[in-house]
């Protein structure tokens, strides 16, 4: 039920991001200097600890996206499914250390 | 016997049909099993696309710090830029709206409320999508006078 529950949360999320992604990026379509000034507002380590936050909803989204798909597919899916949580739990740390070192060194490296 | 409902007897709920009533098959389509299955199979394509599009521009050379006009102008004087991160807006996009729609339809119970939930919504996709597909193709990375792309060596 939980995963269920952080799944939904993180889609949500992402989806709210997606639309701001979206328009900010229309931004290269008026000028550098407007997609560059929209940018520079969040080149700053609140939004870069936020970034780390984003990737953290996307990355277990699409892992526990792959359980459902094994829970609804796969034969043994169904009755593995509780050890599936804990691996998108595992494999989520897995992918998210790396990846918050190597952004969080981009943040707040200058 | 199989003991049938009449109408009179459920008081005018929705009758829960005799056991082994044969199933009917809808006429045109089912639209819920549908968006079910495609929710699945736009999953496993962002799985590609996403993670692709994160670890380019997040993880390889400077990650967030070197992202700029410049950076944006690169990719898209690529098609295969284009054409990813078209894929991408699009199949994230409606992904998104499956899912939004499922939320609304399980919590929002008054009929007002969903209608305009859903209003809002389906509008705010519609903007994603056109923008978004408008800006990967009518874009210029010329329009900067200092860029160093090769296709812009000509301008």
């Amino acid at each position: 039920m939980w995963s269920w529950v952080a799944h939904r949360i993180t889609g949500i999320l992402v989806f709210f991001f997606l639309f701001a992604h979206v328009v900010d990026t229309a931004m290269v379509r008026i000028s550098p200097a407007a997609y560059n000034s929209a940018v520079d507002t969040y080149k700053n380590p609140v939004v870069g600890l936020m970034e780390v936050g984003l990737v953290a909803a996307v990355v277990y989204h699409a892992l526990n996206g792959v359980r459902v798909l094994l829970v609804d597919f796969w034969s043994r899916g169904p009755r593995l499914q509780r050890q599936m949580s804990y691996g998108v739990v595992a494999l989520w740390v897995l992918l998210m250390v790396p990846f918050a070192v190597r952004h969080l060194m981009n943040v707040f490296g200058g | 016997m199989a003991v049938q409902t009449r109408p009179e007897q459920t008081g005018g709920r929705p009758r829960i049909p005799a056991p082994r009533t044969p199933y009917v098959s809808r006429r045109g389509g089912n639209f819920e099993l549908n968006s079910w299955l495609f929710m699945r199979g736009s999953g496993v394509l962002l799985l590609v696309l996403v993670f692709g599009h994160l670890f380019v521009n997040l993880m390889l050379g400077k990650g967030i710090s070197a992202i700029d006009f410049a950076f944006v102008a690169g990719k898209w004087a690529n098609p295969f830029w284009q054409v990813w991160d078209l894929a991408m807006l699009w199949l994230a996009e409606l992904h998104g709206v499956n899912g939004l729609r499922t939320v609304i339809n399980d919590y929002a119970t008054n009929p007002t409320t969903r209608f305009a939930l859903k209003t809002l919504l389906y509008f705010s996709a519609l903007v994603v999508i056109v923008l978004g597909t408008l800006v990967i193709f009518t874009f210029d990375p010329c329009i900067d006078p200092h860029s160093t792309l090769a296709v812009c060596q000509n301008h």
